[in-house]
Formats: C-alpha cells, structure tokens, sequence
C-alpha cells in the first residue's frame, strides 16, 4: 500500500501478524493461568486439591467448595472479560478519533453508566441485572454523547486536549450529581466500593448476562476492525477509500458504549485500562486494528485477571479498589502521552 | 477617546461595579441569613444581632449560620483570586485549581490525615489549612516540574493534561484511603469533599481568615506584574520583572489561597473559573480592575450555592459544590466550545 506508507503516524505504519500471532497466544495462555491462579489464591486458604475437586466432585455443603464456585470463579472470568472489553473499546475510540488520549474513563461515559446505575439504584433497586444493564448502556452512551458532543460542536474541531477536558468536566458534573443523589437515598456505603471500581462482588448471574453483550461487542468490533484502520487514516482518506465513515462511527460507538455500559455495571468505572492497552497493542503489532483489536482483548483481560489478584492479595484481608490499582500504572502512562510531543496532542 | 480617559472611565467602572457586589453581597447575606430550616424574618435578624433576638434565634444565627456563610464568602474569594492568578501566569482561560489538580492535593493531604488519626476524628481546624498547603503545594510543584519541559517551557496544553492526569491519580489514591474509614468518618469526609459547608463554626472562620487575608492584598499588589505575566514572558523579563521569582510568590500565592479554602470548605470546583471570566467580561483583564470583582464574584457564587443548597430540599442538604459545578460545568463546557483549538 504505497498510500499508507505516504501518510505521517508516529508509530511506523507496519504491522507484524507473526508478533500479533505470539501476544494472542502467549495472551491467552496467561489468561488462562491467571485464571487458575486467582482462583486458589485468596482471603479463605485453600487448597489446590480441593479447587480441584471443587470442579470434578462439587459438594454445596462444603464451604470451600461453594467459594471456589460462587466466588472465585465468576470474579476471575468477570475481570478477563471487563479487561477485554474496556480494552476494545478504548481501541475503537482511540481509532475513529485519531485521538492517543481516549478511554472510556477519561471521556466521561464510565461516569455516564455509573450516573444511571445510581439512577436505577435509588429508584427502581429491585429490578432485575438482565434490565439493570440495558439502563447502563444508555448511560454510557449518554456520557459518549455528551462529551462528543461538545468536542464536535466547539469552535476548532476536536482536539485530544479539548475532548480530554470536556470528559474531565462532564465526569466531574456527572459524578458530583451521582454522589448527591447517593447522599439523599443513603445509598452511600453500598456503592461506595463499587464506584471504585472492584469485581469481588461479581457474581455468575452478572457474568451470564454480561457475557453475551460483551462477546457480540468484541465480535462486532472485529467485523469492522479494518474499517477502524482505514478511518485512523483520516477522515477524509476513508471517504476517499469509499468508507461509509458516518456508518462505521455510528457502529463504532454502539460498540464503545455496549462494551462499556456492561462492563462498568459489573466493576464499576475502572479507567485507563482503555488508555493503555491499545497503546501496548500498537506499538507491539503495528498500526492495523485487524490486529490491535485481539490484542487488545487479550492484554486487556490479561492486564485485569493479574490487577485483580493484586486487588485481593495487596492488602489481605481487605479488598484494595481494583480502579486504583490500575491507575497506579495508568496516571505515569497518561502523564508520559501528556509530556510527548506537543504536535500530537494540541 | 484618549488612553488616558479609556483608562479613567474603566477605573470608574470598576469602583461602581465594586460597590454594586459589595450591594448584591450584602443582599445576599440578608437571604442567606433568612434561609433555613428555622426561617427569621428580617427583623428579627436585626433585633437579634443588636442583641434582643430569643436564644433559639440567637443559636441559628450566631453559632450556624453566620460562620458558615462567612467562610462560603471567604473560600468563594479565595478560590476565584487563586483562579484569576492561575488564569493569568499559564495564560490559559481553563485553569482552574480543581481542574489542575491542585484542589484534590490539598484534600489529598487532609485525608491522609484523618485515616492515620482517626480517634481526632477532625482534624483541629487551625491545622488543617497547613496540611493542605503541604498537600497542594507538593502536588503544584509536581504539575510543574511535569510539564516543564527544556527549550520549551511550560505549555498551556500540558500543564492541563498534567493537571488532569495527577488529580486523576490522586483521587483513585484518596478512594484507598476513603474505603479504609469508618463509616462515621467516611460520612464526613464523603460530604466534605463534595464541598458542604455544613458544621461550620467560628474556629473554622478564625482558621481561614488570616490566609485570606494576607493572601489576597499580596495578590492585589502584584496585580500589575500579572498583567504582563499574562501578556507574555518575554515581554515581562524585557519590562524588567524578574520572572521566575514572580511567579514563584504568585504560584505559592494562588495554591495557598485554594488550599486554606478546600481545607476549610471541602473541594468546591469551577469558583476559580467562573469568577475571573466574569470579572473579565465586566471590566476587562487588567488585574488591578479584575481582580476585586472577582474576589465578589466567587463570594457571591459559593454564598449562593450554600443558599440554594440548604434550601433545595426539606430534610436534608445539596452540598454547595455539588450546586456550583451543576452551574458551572456548563459554563466551562460553554468556553471550552467557543475556544481554539
């Protein structure tokens, strides 16, 4: 493609299948001890033989028993799957908006979706997690909206700076909102670990209505994954290309905000992980989101089965916020974007 | 017109605007005292202060209610100079010391203070602005040192993304330390950082005066050094300001402002935008004119804010933080449409 190698990107316009190849299965590998090892490890000492048997001989009396399968099981698979999808859609948006600083957590729709749970939960607390999760995604494409919003209505285009402000502010307006609303139904101390963000409160019935959303995003996100390469290309060379580019963007945020919505009403608004993710991914296979978009999957659920074992064992017994755990990695990533080139971000 | 009458008139424009808030002020502080659960009437608000009020109005008056909208007064001027000064030295019209990080510093601090003591449960309150300073100073001179960059200085551009990025880490870090509280304090804490006045005493008065008060006139006096700070560096260093050693005494000036008031008032956010942009489309952005009007503007709004937050709702209250970033989160979206790239 002779075009592509004209075009100026900061990170060479090469991709590396064989590289992507090696993340995806050494990615998958990793998963799956993480996995196996969240699951022994944990407040309750237990054995390995008997998380074995936990599996082939299932007894509900015994205690152990039921916290490997009620507990640990759903809490492990929960974080590989929230890790995948805040990962993807922080590839899509960091994609269709040229734009190196985007996450669901920076741009406001974590706030979103957490603004209508709190919602949901001071008025309608008995509804069901199956019709809870459908509010959640409206919100996050509230937040998505907003903030885009404001980025494409502002004098001068969008900007990464003016969308990265614009997501400060309505996160900080929609979350001011959301704890005074928690405040006046005293709904305080509930949702004080969730806003957090953790998964230890994940359970198999959020797994099993997330599961489906989530796993039909990431497929989706796949099925347009090499339109997403053509519009990081600009705007202007995906029409040229023949894109229907309004029709990818509006799949794409569906996307984002399905992705999203689901994963923050499991664990709450865990940010950066959308951040760092896809920029581990294209600096590891190149510049083409057939490839960004798997890797990012998977380092993404990779990234958050071992943050959530460290959200267990940090402080043991005591559960220390998954969020923050994260940030401790994603505040030095985002400040490092921050010092880079001024060109890029202004 | 000539410069000089230009000049004239807008320093006579000034003083009426200033004298117009010193007014609305004033008014404001009558409804303020008027609002509440226990409703007086203005005369009764005059005879209790002359003296002759009953012991119940005595007790909301006194002991309630006016030390606390006598701190929403300080802490909205404080907030809204330290803005102005912010505003000024970065040359960008969107900092602010809740968007830079600065304020969840000084909150930062404070917190850390009441998860290692909490049999003080509250902290003394003449302490507390000094830990916050230590918290937002360190967290001023972080930002700082992380968008300065070699060759290039400081860039308005990164120090908002760097501001953005540290308060972002900083509340994931205060959320640890929050989950970590007792329930009573998390209730304190939780209610302080969304800015609620509530329990004000005059001992909280007391601790902030004095920073307000020094710390204001010194940012008055440096007003016309402002000016070209805000003009442009280069422009200043040839006008013979010593640049680095003034924006020293103005950062410092401007993050202790904020950090006296969030220690006192709890992180109210948008006061140290909203104010100096109103206080420059009313008289322009000379700083000697600028800065008393913003000084009102902020007084005015978090007075406001704390009125309409008590009275919001019967049985309990909307912090007034809460209340000013619902108008003033607007506002700043406001601005940062109409801006430039």
């Amino acid at each position: 493609m002779t075009l592509l190698k004209t075009l100026p990107h900061h990170t060479p316009l090469r991709t590396r299948p064989w590289a992507a190849t090696v993340i995806i299965c050494a990615g998958l590998f990793l998963i799956v001890i993480g996995i196996g090892a969240s699951i022994v490890t944990g407040v309750a000492n237990i054995t390995f033989g008997t998380v074995w048997n936990s599996i082939v001989a299932y007894d509900a009396q015994n205690d152990h028993h039921v916290i490997i399968r009620e507990l640990r099981m759903p809490r492990a698979l929960a974080g590989a799957l929230v890790g995948a999808a805040f990962a993807v859609a922080g590839a899509i948006m960091q994609g269709m908006t040229r734009n190196p600083i985007a996450d669901t957590g920076l741009l406001g729709i974590n706030a979103g979706a957490g603004f209508v749970l709190v919602l949901v939960f001071a008025f309608v607390p008995w509804l069901p997690f199956k019709y809870i999760i459908l509010f959640s995604f409206i919100g996050a494409g509230l937040g998505a909206l907003l903030v885009y919003g404001i980025a494409f209505m502002s004098r001068g285009g969008l900007s990464p700076l003016k969308l990265v402000l614009a997501g400060a502010v309505v996160g900080s307006l929609i979350t001011g909102l959301s704890q005074a609303l928690t405040l006046l139904f005293q709904i305080n101390y509930d949702l004080a670990f969730w806003t957090a963000g953790g998964i230890s409160t994940a359970e198999w019935f959020q797994v099993s209505v997330m599961l489906p959303w989530i796993v039909g995003g990431l497929l989706v996100a796949m099925l347009i994954s090499r339109s997403i390469t053509i519009l990081s290309l600009g705007e202007d060379v995906a029409a040229g290309l023949g894109q229907r580019t309004g029709l990818i963007k509006g799949i794409g945020t569906f996307v984002v905000m399905i992705l999203a919505g689901a994963s923050v009403s499991t664990v709450g608004g865990v940010g950066f992980i959308g951040l760092i993710i896809p920029h581990l991914a294209r600096f590891l296979v190149g510049v083409d989101y057939r490839w960004i978009i798997p890797c990012s999957a998977i380092l993404g659920g990779a990234l958050v089965v071992y943050a959530d074992m460290g959200a267990k064992l940090i402080a043991l017994p005591y559960e220390t916020p998954l969020g923050s755990i994260i940030a401790v990695i994603g505040v030095p990533f985002f400040l490092y974007l921050a010092r880079k080139e001024r060109r890029e971000l202004s | 017109m000539n410069p000089h009458l230009f000049a004239q008139a807008r320093r006579k424009r000034s003083i009426r605007l200033i004298m117009l808030f010193a007014l609305l002020l004033m008014i404001g502080f009558i409804i303020s005292l008027n609002t509440g659960r226990y409703s007086i009437a203005p005369y009764e608000i005059w005879q209790t202060l002359i003296g002759e009020g009953s012991k119940k109005q005595n007790i909301v008056l006194f002991d309630l209610r006016l030390p606390r909208m006598i701190i929403a007064v300080l802490m909205g001027a404080g907030l809204a100079v330290s803005g102005a000064v912010l505003q000024g030295i970065s040359r960008n019209g969107l900092s602010d010391p809740g968007i830079l990080g600065i304020n969840s510093g000084a909150g930062l601090a404070v917190l850390l203070f009441v998860s290692f003591y909490p049999t003080a449960q509250v902290a003394p309150p003449f302490f507390m602005p000094f830990l916050a300073l230590i918290g937002a100073g360190v967290t001023a001179a972080i930002i700082y040192m992380l968008s300065y960059k070699k060759g290039h200085g400081i860039s308005p551009t990164r120090l908002l993304l760097t501001g953005i990025a540290v308060g972002a880490g900083f509340s994931s870090a205060s959320i640890i330390l929050t989950l970590q509280l007792n329930p009573r304090n998390l209730e304190f804490v939780v209610t302080w950082q969304m800015g609620s006045l509530w329990g004000s005493n005059w001992e909280f008065v007391l601790a902030l005066l004095p920073w307000i008060v020094i710390l204001l006139p010194i940012v008055y006096w440096k007003a016309r050094v402002l000016n070209m700070l805000s003009l442009n560096e280069q422009l200043a260093s040839s006008l013979g300001v010593s640049i680095n050693k003034e924006r020293l005494i103005l950062i410092t000036a401007a993050v202790g402002l904020a950090a006296s008031s969030v220690a006192i008032g709890g992180g109210i956010g948008f006061v140290g935008l909203l104010g100096p942009h109103i206080a420059r489309r009313l008289v322009g952005p000379q700083h000697q004119y600028m800065l008393p009007i913003t000084a009102g503007v902020g007084a005015l709004l978090v007075l406001a804010g704390d009125t309409i937050g008590r009275s919001l709702m019967e049985h309990t209250e909307v912090p007034a933080g809460v209340v000013i970033s619902l108008l003033g989160g607007p506002y700043f979206i406001y601005l940062l449409m109409r801006s430039g790239r």
